[in-house]
């Protein structure tokens, strides 16, 4: 469990520190929610109503892009050989890293959700049930994502590649995401059910996600 | 306690590396891999690390931990330092210390032996590549681990540094642990030699 | 004192520590001026009390683009002469500027609240200190993201002046963009027939809030330049510790 602890911990300190790409991702949400404007035009009623669906593109995206290294930093300074090696098995050791990622990229997004709320237009519940369908989501982002992440370091390129193989899995979460939001704000159905399977596919992604990434590390080493 | 390989096979990229490769070292003894650039020291290394699947062959620690594996019995220092520049010298050897397992240790007693105890917290990025090499030196000292590989271990150091280094690979003979070397300098202590390439 | 004095970190530290309390002081005395000239200034008899945010917004929006044009000249100095102290005047500006820009976000939306009914409205000038405002974060993104402050300088620098070329072209876009969907913005009621009862407090609070801009500047430039100073002494002290470590091997031997 310290070994687990220790990693989560450095993972943590890293993105803080100079260099480190935190906060980088929440200022690509703040930047992709204002670009939208442009596009569809300034009508507060029609960003009120496209407003979930906008902050969830721009979550989905900003967590897709700060993943990009996630395995990759660990790859070039050799640290992956050793925590391949270690005595701790490798999918515990992918869970921890994606749950520091989670923490040190996802949640700061989710903190500015109630800003960007504010710029399309969201009142209070809206933006309490963007930000809770967030929460309950982003870990199955980042659990999935991670998967890309690792097949990255076995193709040896990132970037746009990464973001092909990953945005078709994560469709079933925006749907649910964006649905248990809209629900919340204008009905029909009730915010309990798309929310429970946005829950469970958290829940699934969990599982899967470090098996996944494991997997594909061990054999993509070389 | 002995490491051993028998019939070792390693194709990379669709080359063949090397094959029918046996070899074996025992407690207290070092074993000096030589070769030619090109000659699969490296990919043998990373064999024995658990890195590389062999195509064929089988490796074998004897006398060991019977609930371990190989790899999880062993240090591997590559020729990458795994070293993180952001953090200080000392989160980065505590962090391998604690992910690795050691039992509690002195880290600083570690960073003294390999003379960087005035750079604790300093940065890593501040290092210089031989520092660098002596702060994952300090590694293999902080967890215990018996069987060591070492991949060109003393290129980046300077002679007060090579010195230093045979010194505590000898101590680690000295416990009866297992250095595995690749290298094309004198390692600086007795050592059995494996060539690579040339001889096949 | 001429300005390649100024140039030398060191005598630039020994002038600002004569400077900087005159300056604070000046500062304070004209902020409290103008901050009363504010209170007892009459009611808007269109927009009532909340006409005197204008006091705060208007020296904050006005600062938000004259930070930029520091730091763009900084950004030259960089890249033309070269010059120390250059990267140093426009890093530590980018925090300062990013700071009043967000006020000036702030106290636009506070303004606009009893206009519009909400706190946000694509408003063609708040939008455009939005854009203002990601682009100095994105540039303080930049100075992070880069460890070694001489590699990020020029990276920076190139970046700064892109962005001075740039947003006299995104205000105009914006503005275009905007007169498409909705005309009349409420910053426009104030327009230029302001009152001279309203005249003289902005003036002061302009001033103000410039001495402010200065007397943060060159603090922050202080302790960037401090902070350069400890980063190579503990370089310093890394090559250093080899050294000592190499005679006590050698002392051993």
């Amino acid at each position: 469990m310290s070994a687990l602890s220790a990693l989560i911990r450095r993972d943590i300190r890293i993105a803080l520190r100079v260099g480190g790409g935190a906060l980088i991702g929440v200022l690509f949400f703040l930047t992709v929610t204002v670009l939208m404007p442009f596009a569809v035009g300034p009508d507060l009623a029609l960003l009120s109503r496209l407003g979930p669906a906008i902050l969830w593109l721009g979550a989905l995206l900003a967590s897709l892009l700060t993943l990009d290294r996630l395995f990759t930093a660990d790859h070039e300074d050799g640290s992956l050989d050793l925590i391949v090696m270690s005595r701790t098995p490798l999918e515990l050791a992918c869970a921890a890293k994606a749950l520091a990622h989670w923490l040190a990229a996802g949640l700061p997004l989710i903190v500015a959700t109630p800003v960007l709320g504010l710029l399309l237009n969201l009142d209070g519940t809206a933006t309490l049930a963007v930000a809770l369908t967030l929460l309950a989501g982003t870990p199955a982002l980042t659990f999935t994502g991670m998967i890309g992440a690792a097949l990255a370091v076995t193709l040896h390129r990132g970037g746009l590649l990464l973001a092909v193989l990953v945005l078709p899995l994560s469709i079933p979460v925006l749907i649910f995401g964006v649905a248990a939001s809209q629900a919340a704000i204008s009905g029909p159905v009730s915010f309990g059910t798309p929310f429970s399977i946005l829950c469970a596919l958290s829940l699934i992604s969990l599982v899967i996600g470090p098996f996944a990434a494991a997997a594909s590390l061990r054999h993509g080493l070389d | 306690m002995r490491l051993s390989g028998q019939n070792l096979k390693c194709v990379r990229g669709g080359r063949e590396v090397f094959s029918g490769l046996d070899f074996s070292a025992a407690s207290g003894e070092a074993l000096a891999i030589t070769g030619p650039n090109g000659s699969g020291k490296t990919s043998l290394l990373r064999v024995i690390a658990g890195l590389l699947m062999p195509a064929e062959g089988t490796l074998a620690l004897e006398g060991g931990d019977a609930e371990l594996s190989l790899p999880e019995q062993a240090h591997y220092l590559g020729h990458r330092d795994a070293l993180k520049p952001a953090l200080s010298v000392l989160e980065n050897l505590a962090f391998w210390h604690e992910f690795l397992g050691g039992e509690p240790r002195d880290t600083g007693k570690c960073l003294a032996a390999v003379a960087l105890d005035h750079a604790t917290h300093l940065p890593a990025a501040y290092l210089s590549a031989g520092q660098r090499r002596r702060l994952s030196i300090a590694r293999l000292l902080s967890v215990r681990r018996p069987v060591w590989l070492l991949d060109e271990p003393t290129s980046a150091l300077d002679t007060a540094g090579q010195e230093l280094f045979v010194g505590l690979m000898r101590e680690h003979l000295a416990r009866g642990g297992i250095v595995v070397a690749a290298t094309h300098l004198p390692l600086g202590i007795e050592a059995r030699d494996l060539r690579m390439g040339g001889a096949g | 004192m001429t300005l390649t004095d100024l140039a030398n970190p060191t005598r630039f530290l020994a002038l600002t520590t004569r400077i900087l309390p005159w300056l604070a002081g000046a500062t304070a005395i004209l902020l409290a001026i103008g901050l009363y000239q504010s209170a007892m200034a009459p009611d808007d008899y269109q927009q009532g009390a909340t006409v005197k945010i204008m006091f705060i917004h208007v020296p904050n929006a006005w600062l938000s683009m004259f930070v930029w044009g520091v730091m763009s000249i900084a950004a030259l100095g960089t890249l033309v002469w070269r010059h120390p102290l250059a990267d140093v005047a426009a890093k530590s500006a980018a925090p300062i500027g990013a700071a009043f820009t967000f006020l000036a976000l702030v106290t636009g939306s506070l303004w606009g609240r009893p206009m519009w009914g909400t706190y946000w409205e694509w408003d063609a000038r708040l939008t455009s200190v939005l854009i203002l405002f990601l682009m100095y974060l994105g540039l303080m993104a930049l100075w992070r993201a880069v460890e070694d402050p001489s590699r990020a300088a020029r990276a920076a620098a190139v970046l700064t002046l892109v962005g001075a070329i740039n947003i006299p072209i995104i205000k105009f876009s914006v503005d275009w963009w905007n007169t498409l969907h909705q005309p009349a913005s409420v910053f426009r009621a104030g327009g230029p027939t302001l009152d001279k009862a309203f005249l003289w407090p902005l003036l002061v609070m302009a001033i103000a809030f410039s001495l402010l801009f200065i007397t943060l500047h060159l603090a922050a430039m202080r302790n960037e330049i401090l902070r350069r100073r400890v980063r190579s002494l503990q370089m310093m002290q890394a090559s250093r510790t080899a050294v000592i470590g190499e005679a006590k091997e050698m002392g051993a031997a």
